[in-house]
């Protein structure tokens, strides 16, 4: 067994020191009838070879979007990240530390968590960020919790563009904490019909920007409506590169963003781990969930970090907590932190226009189809389109061509009435033979 | 002979007694490193892209204008930053990391580098399910796998890290609850719990209510039982406990809480002292996380990403989170909606958890096997009596007998010598450690919680034990300045969290290096 | 000036009190770096939530001595914590409450009465 160091004459020797007769006797509190006798039923250790063989041969059963075209998005977008990104987050003093609670040999982690809070302040046109979340859906959860906590009102409205899954994980927390949802009904460019859902009893206003739709809004006039009658903005974005291009959520007004940051330096991963960005305005702060990065000054005057603010915190506050959560993303931010420190604002900006010309040309490349319907108005690099067929089935015959396709709605609220709606992204990564392959092929199916 | 002339000293002793100050800041290898803000990068990519060949005119005026502020570097900068930056942090392939309650150990590069297989790392959560049977039979592998160790018939893989389980499992049993019409207010918690316990009740809706502690420090069944009542919703407990010690009564405390009508919540951040070992089932537990980041060895990444499924006793199963998977004839299949009629408490985020975490697990677990995971608990338990017999020469442990996984003690050792448990943790900076985890549990003075997990080999143990010993030995001699302004070997001495707190300077901002501004 | 066994202390000007925490409690509490203050014109009884003040490590509820609507809040604090530390029983006040029942301070200890009872800690 590679992983334990200790031989049979270590053992005996600790016991010994121990004063045990034998390691049983350590285990004595344990009551005897739940004590296993002996090994559960479970295969016996493996060796290098075996575990890597047989998890090679469970990655060989999934299709990677590099094996052909690829346009899934809806809150998860494949990117390319340069290789130095993995390299440096797999630095053993990044990789195998913990949350840096002693600052002074932890500096790495706190000055790299310093940046990834400016330039998440900064993308976001926000005063202040915090040291990251799970991912967006539960970030955007907890925005709403916080701003229950501000206004003391009961009510938060969703728009229909909100990432369903984003709007179920709200309702869930939601729940439990008293807050009424209002839910809109689906709509791929209705952010602005929220306006009229606002009345005295509303904490807070859920919108996204680009939508789940892929539809990108001018948000000023919601935040004005929500201002007025003192309620919070909170904007959630599910593309982080869509920033590079776009608006700022905070030129726009918002109170609170909720953001996925995975676009930016983190693999597809099948879902996870992402990481949740979190930014708002320097007022709320106190009020603000997770972790906080600090600037100060050591014994000798010299300039360090340390996280603060910690009385929000689960580990001091307990039951007065603004959240439960304790570990975060540190990983997944560092790994944003370098991606964006590689790219810097010219990179950025350049990603992006990428991206979106990519997604012009997706749009213009199916709205030439006979049948197919782009529905999405202004979009960054991902758009919605009616089919003529259940997207679900049209999905799974592209797959069987060597194309994923996109993502069906009906895979995302399947009470939403949209089968024949089909979200389709484009990225840096799209080329435009894989557009062209596309459109050949979903011509064909839909023929 | 040639006499050689340009010979220079090279004893140490010719080198001058006192140390001067560096002139740039830097600590021989260590650098003094700027933010990415202040290097002068306004301009700068570490990329190349190719230009786009549309533009952005349909965007009109969504589309920005103003700066955004983000400085950027070339990729052998970027490099240097973060290769710079990370040589300031302790890590376990560094030096024990002996932080009670976090089980810092190894961590296998096998699991990184199968976690970065394209077939698990380039799959998208919603591509059709027929083209991600690997992942969904590696998900129900890994369930299988902590199902059967925990004896638990249900899991539910979708938490985040350990608090996010915490939340799965209080919402189970409050969806229990009201699925009865049965609505209850309060939840009891020791006062050793970790603090996301109490958050966690709160954050569901409950009152939490502290449980007295023994004298051995268990839980008090009297005080339980006088607390159980109608309107208590779970009782959380740790096992073993914060303490390090087994909760021996546990399986009457679940019999008691039954009879209560209320449900037992096991927190399973200590589930490495018992893998292997018994089944939390067996001790009559109906919902407990498991840490994967740290029984189950995916890093810890200077504060996550974690993971933490929870498994679900019968009673509770049909309260579980969406998603799930399924496996029928045709293959898996992973349910994102509940069917009609269920009684799942919804969705506790997007997608279906942390695949990426689900990887390393399992390939850790593999790798262990049933043999190699009871091995992992009984090295874990030894290497800490070991620590508790050896530093219980000097150091005064608040609880007798044998501990767990983690040995605690107390700062009554240090009474009279000047030195708080703080100044001895820093010192042990300078000595090349990690400390302990300090002031937790609550409810021991001036606690120091020693956890060296199974991964250590002696001679590291008898090397943190004799800098300890060493160290206590300084204190009890009255050499309080070491301890007072340690560490003084460390990238920085101490730091100032009450300026940190008081004027909070979260972000860089333009305006505080007007220089690089201007650039 | 009256002091409670929760380590506040009230100073009585009619039916306002002026109130704080002790130079006991503010010692033991450390550098303080933030006060949270309630809002002017909330009504208190004895024993609600008052303030919260936070050191760097803990966050202290700072409970109501007695009943009444909050007229004043010493925002000096917002800026400069420390002054809870500097001059605790003086320019560190937290509230001033219009009282509902005045009387009810002479229930409180006096000086020599709070000094005997931390002798008792």
């Amino acid at each position: 067994m590679r992983y334990l160091p200790l031989t049979p004459d270590d053992r005996s020797a600790m016991l010994a020191v121990v004063g045990a007769p034998d390691i049983g006797a350590l285990f004595t509190d344990v009551p005897q009838g739940a004590r296993l006798s002996a090994p559960v039923d479970l295969p016996m250790h493996m060796g290098e070879i075996e575990v890597e063989r047989a998890l090679t041969g469970l990655a060989a059963k999934n299709r990677g979007g590099a094996q052909g075209p690829f346009f899934c998005g809806a809150g998860a977008y494949r990117h390319h990240v340069p290789s130095s990104v993995d390299h440096l987050i797999q630095r053993s003093e990044f990789l195998t530390s913990y949350t840096p609670y002693q600052p002074e040999i932890a500096q790495g982690t706190l000055q790299a968590l310093f940046e990834f809070q400016s330039q998440v302040a900064a993308l976001t046109g926000m005063e202040v960020a915090n040291a990251s979340m799970y991912d967006g859906s539960t970030a955007a959860a907890e925005a709403v919790m916080m701003a229950h906590r501000i206004t003391r009102r009961p009510k938060a409205v969703l728009s229909g563009g909100l990432h369903p899954q984003y709007a179920d994980s709200i309702a869930t927390l939601a729940h439990v904490a008293g807050v009424d949802v209002a839910r809109q009904p689906a709509a791929v460019d209705g952010e602005a019909e929220i306006i009229a859902a606002i009345d005295a009893e509303t904490s807070c206003v859920v919108v996204q920007t680009p939508n789940v739709f892929g539809t990108a809004s001018d948000l000023t006039g919601i935040a004005e409506a929500a201002h007025a009658a003192g309620a919070l903005m909170i904007v959630v974005v599910t593309e982080a590169v869509s920033l590079g291009l776009l608006k700022s959520p905070g030129e726009m007004g918002a109170d609170i963003v909720a953001a996925e940051g995975q676009s930016i330096g983190n693999a597809l991963s099948f879902g996870g781990p992402y990481v949740g960005l979190f930014a708002t305005r320097e007022r709320f702060i106190r009020q603000a969930p997770g972790r906080l990065c600090g600037e100060t000054v050591d014994a000798e005057g010299r300039r360090g970090f340390v996280l603060t603010l910690s009385t929000r915190e689960q580990h001091i506050r307990r039951d007065k907590a603004t959240s439960n959560i304790c570990t975060n993303s540190g990983l997944c931010a560092l790994a944003f932190t370098i991606h964006m420190t590689m790219l810097g604002e010219t990179g950025l900006r350049q990603l992006a226009a990428l991206n979106h010309a990519q997604a012009r040309k997706l749009a213009m490349a199916l709205s030439a189809i006979e049948g197919v319907e782009v529905l999405t108005p202004r979009f960054f690099n991902e758009i919605a389109v009616r089919l003529p067929k259940p997207a679900a089935e049209v999905v799974e015959a592209l797959a069987g061509l060597g194309i994923l396709a996109g993502v069906p709605v009906s895979r995302l609220s399947p009470e939403a009435g949209l089968d024949g709606v089909l979200l389709l992204a484009a990225t840096e990564l799209t080329t435009d033979a894989d557009v062209a392959a596309l459109a050949k092929e979903l011509s064909g199916v839909l023929a | 002979m040639t006499l050689q002339t340009i010979g220079r000293p090279t004893r140490a002793e010719a080198i001058a007694d006192s140390i001067p100050q560096t002139l740039t800041g830097a600590r021989g290898l260590l650098q003094h490193e700027p933010l990415i803000f202040e290097l002068g990068g306004w301009d700068k990519t570490g990329v190349d892209l190719p230009a786009p060949d549309l533009d952005a005119s349909d965007l009109g005026d969504l589309a920005r204008a103003a700066p955004i502020g983000l400085p950027g570097l070339s990729e052998p900068e970027t490099l240097r930053h973060y290769v710079r930056l990370s040589q300031q942090n302790h890590a376990i392939d560094l030096a024990i990391y002996p932080l009670g309650s976090c089980t810092m150990k190894h961590n296998p590069r096998l699991n990184e580098k199968l976690a970065r297989l394209p077939g698990f790392a380039d799959i998208h959560p919603l591509q059709p399910q027929s083209t991600v049977q690997g992942a969904l039979a590696l998900m129900d592998a890994l369930a299988h796998w902590l199902k059967t160790l925990t004896g638990m018939p249900a899991v539910a893989l979708s938490p985040k890290a350990g608090a996010h389980g915490e939340l799965c499992g209080l919402l189970a049993i409050r969806a229990a609850h009201e699925a009865r019409g049965d609505a209850r207010k309060r939840v009891l918690v020791p006062t050793s719990a970790h603090g996301t316990n109490p958050a966690t009740a709160a954050f569901v809706g409950y009152a939490v209510e502290e449980i007295a502690q023994t004298a051995d420090g268990r839980v008090d069944l009297a005080d339980l039982a006088a607390r159980l009542g109608a309107d208590v919703a779970a009782v959380m407990l740790t096992n073993p406990n914060t303490c390090g010690l087994f909760e021996r009564d546990m399986i009457e405390i679940a019999a008691k809480t039954h009879a209560a009508g209320a449900y037992l919540y096991c927190d399973g951040a200590n589930f490495n002292a018992i893998v292997g070992k018994v089944r939390p089932a067996d001790l009559g537990v109906d919902a407990m996380h498991i840490n994967l980041h740290k029984t189950f060895s995916t890093p810890h990444g200077g504060g996550g990403p974690g993971a933490g499924p929870v498994v679900l006793s019968e009673a509770l199963a049909p309260y579980a989170p969406t998603p799930w998977v399924t496996h029928g004839l045709d293959g898996f299949t992973l349910a994102d909606h509940a069917p009609q009629g269920s009684a799942s408490f919804g969705r506790l985020s997007a997608f279906h958890g942390q695949m990426g975490m689900y990887v390393r697990a399992l390939a850790y677990m593999m790798s262990h096997g049933a043999d190699g995971l009871a091995q992992v608990a009984e090295d874990a338990v030894l290497n800490a009596n070991y620590v508790k017999a050896r530093l219980g020469a000097v150091l005064t442990a608040p609880f007798g007998g044998y501990c767990m996984h983690e040995a605690l003690f107390d700062d009554e050792w240090l009474d009279g010598t000047g030195v708080a448990t703080l100044d001895f943790a820093k010192a042990l900076i300078d000595e090349g450690f990690h400390p302990m985890t300090m002031y937790f549990p609550l409810v021991v003075h001036g606690a120091m919680l020693i956890e060296p997990t199974e991964t250590e080999p002696k001679a590291e143990i008898d090397r943190f034990c004799d800098a300890v010993l060493a160290l206590a030995a300084a204190a009890k001699a009255g050499d309080a300045e070491r301890f007072k302004g340690a560490p003084f070997h460390a990238p920085l001495r101490r730091l100032d969290e009450t300026q940190a707190a008081r004027k909070p300077k979260l972000r860089w901002r333009p305006e505080e290096a007007p220089r690089a501004a201007a650039e | 000036m009256r002091f409670t066994k929760d380590h506040e202390w009230v100073e009585v000007a009619g039916d306002v009190a002026t109130i704080g925490v002790t130079a006991y409690a503010a010692e033991q509490l450390g550098d303080v770096v933030f006060v949270e203050l309630p809002e002017v014109g909330k009504t208190v009884k004895v024993g609600d939530n008052l303030a919260v003040v936070e050191s760097v490590k803990a966050a202290s509820d700072v409970y109501a001595p007695l009943g009444g609507e909050v007229v004043a809040v010493n925002d000096v604090l917002t800026g400069e914590p420390e002054t809870v530390n500097a001059e605790p029983e003086a320019a560190g006040w937290f509230t001033q409450l219009k009282l509902s029942d005045p009387g009810a301070v002479d229930a409180l200890m006096d000086r020599r009465q709070y000094d005997a009872f931390l002798e008792t800690l």
